[in-house]
């Protein structure tokens, strides 16, 4: 109906209507505009595809986008903020599983007629394609479930599960070397199917053996999976526009792994590789000899302390998510900002369950982003800060990582809660953190222990307030 | 076993060892207590008050030393007291050992333990049992407090319609536990604070509390000696030194001075000149009165009045705030016995292998173990803790050798792609490659709170995969169609998904 010219054209519109989306994320201000270019650019690329290239077969096609969309939707207005990194993580599965359906429907349409090296270069392209998407998909759905702890969050270590990764790799080497060879031949659906299952092995075991706290690398890393899978199915397809959209999601999401692993200190091989935290009883070899006493504080003491204070920083982590604390969080922020006040808040790159999701859960608690800060804007204010309040969050604060340099988390960039004047750290237990490292945080001179759920403890702050 | 507290026999001394609060705590860690008659009445702790926490009341001190296993006490034994330790007993007081060796060779002889809150040592572990901080603390606040009783005027600068009242003018020397504690106390009062000392490192400390720290401008000699403390200054240092104070006596209203170095006589501060510099009705408050004064003209234990100005030469601040500082010493006691019984069981272990204790205990059994041994090397840093944040653990140098291989190899692989590839592929491989870029350079500028937002918009649009499914779904073959009929329905849930979940989340973030 449209000519081939006019599609590219509409693509090349879309590109830069993605880019626009991606660029327009910069601040909060921007980024609400910027999400409309990006739903602009995708109903130009739709209605071009659908316009130019669509041939028959209309009303399947609608009927399919319409219940899709509406499940879409169903779940973006149902989905609580807590629960974000798993609604993100089962939107990667469905990008991956989207990836390795197409890499099928594209390697068994007979229209497609390659010869010689370009035939080997297209299932190369498909043969790859279509392993990234099946990774993307059982990874996505494990960390899916992890998440949502409808399995364990404690990492799985078989033994010898290096050696496991490796015969996986090589064998989907030897496997995709069989696929040309009898593809070349007219076959080869037999080594691409048992690839396939390779790949879902794979990225199940990947996942299973990452433990809960290192979750935004993952979360991160299989965002950036999912753009590459698109563009492997780009080039399959020989497509510009999905070229470029998975090349932008494949470098925002290898970014995003690359903060994240900064964050930790740690390399993105050894998250990938898992285990961390392990070791377990071993790890606190030198942290034993310098517990001390811990100094309970109860909810009035509390108060008392907060409404003396000039600077208060809270530092939010994923108790906080899982205690739903952030309402009376913001509650107990907007009063002591009435009496002037001043309340921030310290953010760590990676407390939470995925990039950005205590920043996320304030918002949807109301709290303004300008008081919502980054660890690097406010770290050298803490020796001003009077009382800082720690909330389900314990290795980000953990000043071993300053001093013990043979602490697991050595090196690792955390909050120096510490230097202010007073701490409060609301816990549960004395339980370790993820990383199995005593925190001698809660040994300090000054820092206050109070000890209960996150919420109900801030509840009776707030009303003692 | 049975603590006993008896009242204190030094003239004007108003603490006692132990408060009915910090008796019943004792008494929860199994211990027994017996106080002497009227023990806490100078401090305002009623004979009453103790046996309501659950104290023996025993009326005469030679009764309570011979009855109890542990004696605390605030002052070293003086007259009779001295007599009374006997081997098997455990005697925790302010001793002074440096200071009174007679004292300590008669403890020593009587074959008991003695421990001296002055000697525990100053390391992180021991803060909580530091008297000698808790004192100072209690003393730098009194100095304000006797520096405003002389003073004719107020601290807090004020316009009236009587007319404009100037702040006073502080200048606090010695920025120790007890330096801050002044600082503090003016500070709270409206005063404009100053604060000078030897050691660099307490700048920051000092303008943490709102007073200006004087720099001497001088070569950087370093005055921090051991354990916290200051040294002893050159002769140029110390010249440069009154250069200044003479300078800030023609100012301030009020000097106090906390200077002191450990075994030693206070250094001298304040000349008599710099005295008659002062303007009339300034105040110096002499914390180091006790051992020979800051200023030329103090006299321990006295107000004098010299040109004008009140100089006070107090050496009992602390037993002047009784009731707290009665209360601090005990609770600092309190965590020491707590040392001494890691079981809580009332039994009392003195363990030479503790640090803390080792260094409290100045002798035992018949021996002087005083002074103790240096602190350990874990002590030592404590010094320097102002100073700069631990070095975060080293970094491996990462070789050069391995990212070099790598682009080699990268770049072989590409030039071999290169060379079998079709230029179809070549020219997709470009725009990836470039789209790449694009998106390094984008994707940085996302500020980090909408990192959420950015994955599922990324989400969102990698859902563009559902061209694939588009071009496949016109295809002739069901098989391929039902396939793209189901990937148009499954990406098509994360499109609308994916957007309207980032449209909510931008949604929340306000100002």
């Amino acid at each position: 109906m449209i000519s081939a010219g006019i599609v590219t054209m509409s693509y090349i519109a879309a590109t830069v209507l993605f880019i626009l989306a991606l660029g327009g994320l910069s601040n909060p201000e921007t980024a609400r505009r910027g999400n409309w270019f990006g739903i602009a650019g995708m109903t130009i690329a739709l209605l071009a595809t659908i316009l130019g290239v669509v041939t028959q077969n209309y009303v399947m096609l609608l009927v399919a986008l319409l219940i899709g969309g509406s499940i879409g939707l169903y779940l973006a207005r149902r989905v609580q903020m807590t629960q974000m990194p798993e609604l993100v993580a089962i939107l990667h599965s469905l990008v991956g599983l989207a990836a390795v359906m197409v890499g099928f429907a594209s390697f068994m349409d007979p229209t497609a007629q390659f010869e010689g090296i370009e035939h080997t270069i297209h299932d190369i392209e498909i043969y790859v394609g279509i392993l990234i998407g099946a990774v993307t998909f059982s990874g996505s759905v494990i960390a899916f479930g992890k998440l949502s702890a409808r399995i364990s969050g404690k990492p799985l270590t078989l033994p010898g599960r290096h050696l496991f990764n490796l015969g996986l790799l090589i064998a989907s080497i030897w496997f995709g070397r069989e696929f040309v060879l009898q593809s070349a031949a007219g076959g080869g659906l037999e080594p691409l199917i048992i690839m396939t299952i390779i790949a879902l092995v794979f990225g199940i075991h990947m996942v299973m053996a990452i433990g809960g706290a290192d979750m935004p690398v993952v979360v991160s890393m299989l965002n950036s999976y999912s753009g590459w899978a698109a563009a492997a199915t780009g080039f399959m397809l020989s497509n510009d526009l999905l070229i470029v959209t998975g090349a932008l999601v494949g470098s925002s999401g290898a970014i995003l792994s690359y903060i994240m692993c900064r964050a930790m200190n740690r390399r993105f091989l050894a998250v990938i590789a898992g285990g961390f935290g392990t070791g377990g009883g071993t790890t606190v070899s030198a942290g034993d000899a310098e517990q001390g006493e811990v100094f309970p504080i109860d909810t009035q003491e509390t108060a008392a302390l907060l409404l003396d204070a000039k600077e208060i920083m809270i530092v939010p982590g994923y108790g906080m998510a899982v205690a739903q604390a952030q309402h009376i969080v913001y509650e107990i922020t907007r009063a002591l900002r009435d009496k002037k006040i001043n309340v921030r808040f310290g953010i760590h790159p990676v407390a939470g369950r995925m990039p950005g999701h205590m920043n996320v859960l304030l918002a949807e608690a109301r709290v303004p982003y300008d008081i919502v800060f980054e660890m690097d804007e406010v770290n050298e204010d803490f020796p001003e800060v009077d009382v800082s309040i720690v909330i389900g969050a314990n290795d980000i604060v953990n000043p071993s990582a300053q001093e013990e340099p043979d602490s697991p988390i050595a090196g690792m960039p955390v909050l120096e809660v510490w230097k202010g004047k007073t701490t409060i750290v609301l816990k549960r237990s004395m339980a370790t953190g993820y990383a199995g490292v005593q925190n001698p945080l809660f040994f300090k001179e000054n820092t206050r222990m109070l000890f209960g759920d996150a919420k109900e403890s801030l509840d009776a702050v707030f009303k003692a307030l | 076993m049975k603590i006993g507290v008896p009242r204190e026999v030094h003239a004007g001394e108003r603490r006692v060892a132990t408060t009915p609060d910090v008796a019943a705590e004792l008494i929860k860690m199994g211990f027994g207590v017996a106080v002497e008659d009227a023990a806490g009445s100078a401090a305002s702790y009623s004979n009453e008050a103790y046996a309501a926490a659950g104290c023996e009341i025993v009326a005469s001190a030679s009764d309570l030393w011979a009855e109890a296993d542990v004696i605390l006490k605030v002052r070293a034994p003086e007259g009779e007291e001295t007599g009374l330790l006997r081997s098997n007993q455990i005697l925790i007081s302010f001793l002074g050992p440096g200071q009174n060796p007679e004292l300590l060779k008669q403890l020593t002889e009587s074959g008991g333990t003695a421990m001296s809150m002055d000697s525990v040592p100053r390391i992180s572990r021991a803060q909580k049992m530091d008297a000698l901080s808790s004192m100072a603390n209690i003393a730098g606040y009194r100095a304000i407090i006797e520096a405003a009783q002389h003073f004719g005027r107020f601290f807090t600068g004020q316009i009236t319609a009587a007319g404009k009242i100037p702040p006073a003018k502080v200048l606090v020397i010695g920025a120790g536990v007890a330096g801050l504690s002044a600082i503090g106390t003016a500070r709270s009062m409206g005063a404009i604070v100053r604060a000078f000392d030897t050691r660099p490192e307490v700048k920051e400390q000092v303008e943490s509390m709102d007073a200006d720290f004087l720099m001497l401008d001088f070569e950087d000699e370093d005055g921090t000696g051991e354990g916290g403390y200051a040294k002893v200054m050159s002769d140029e240092f110390i010249k440069a030194e009154m250069a200044l104070f003479a300078e800030q006596a023609k100012e301030v209203d009020i000097i106090v001075t906390t200077a002191l170095i450990p075994g030693q006589p206070a250094p001298r501060l304040i000349t008599a000149e710099m005295v008659g510099l002062m303007k009339d009705g300034s105040v110096i408050v002499d914390l180091a009165a006790e051992t020979g004064g800051n200023c030329e003209l103090t006299e321990a234990d006295k107000v004098i009045q010299r040109d004008g100005v009140s100089i006070i030469g107090y050496t009992d601040l602390p037993s002047r705030l009784a009731t707290q500082s009665s209360q601090l010493y005990a609770t600092n006691l309190r965590h020491l016995l707590a040392e001494l019984s890691p079981e809580k069981d009332g039994k009392i272990v003195v363990n030479m292998d503790d640090e803390v204790i080792r260094g409290a205990t100045v002798c035992t059994n018949g021996e002087t173990t005083w002074p103790p041994p240096p602190p350990t090397l874990s002590a030592a840093p404590k010094a320097a803790e102002p100073a700069p944040a631990p070095v975060v653990a080293e970094k491996k140098k990462p070789s050069v050798a391995g990212p070099i291989i790598a682009m080699l190899a990268g770049g072989l692989a590409l030039l071999g792609l290169g060379a079998v590839a079709p230029p179809s592929f070549m020219a997709h491989f470009t725009v990836f490659v470039l789209a790449c870029f694009v998106g390094y350079m984008v994707i940085w500028n996302v500020t980090p709170a909408l990192h959420t937002p950015l994955m599922s918009v990324t989400n969102a649009i990698s859902s563009i995969i559902i061209i694939g499914a588009l071009l496949q779904i016109s295809s002739a073959d069901k098989l391929i169609m039902w396939i793209a009929v189901a990937t148009a329905l499954i990406t098509s849930v994360n499109i609308a998904g994916g957007f309207a979940v980032t449209r909510r989340m931008l949604e929340m973030f306000r100002k």
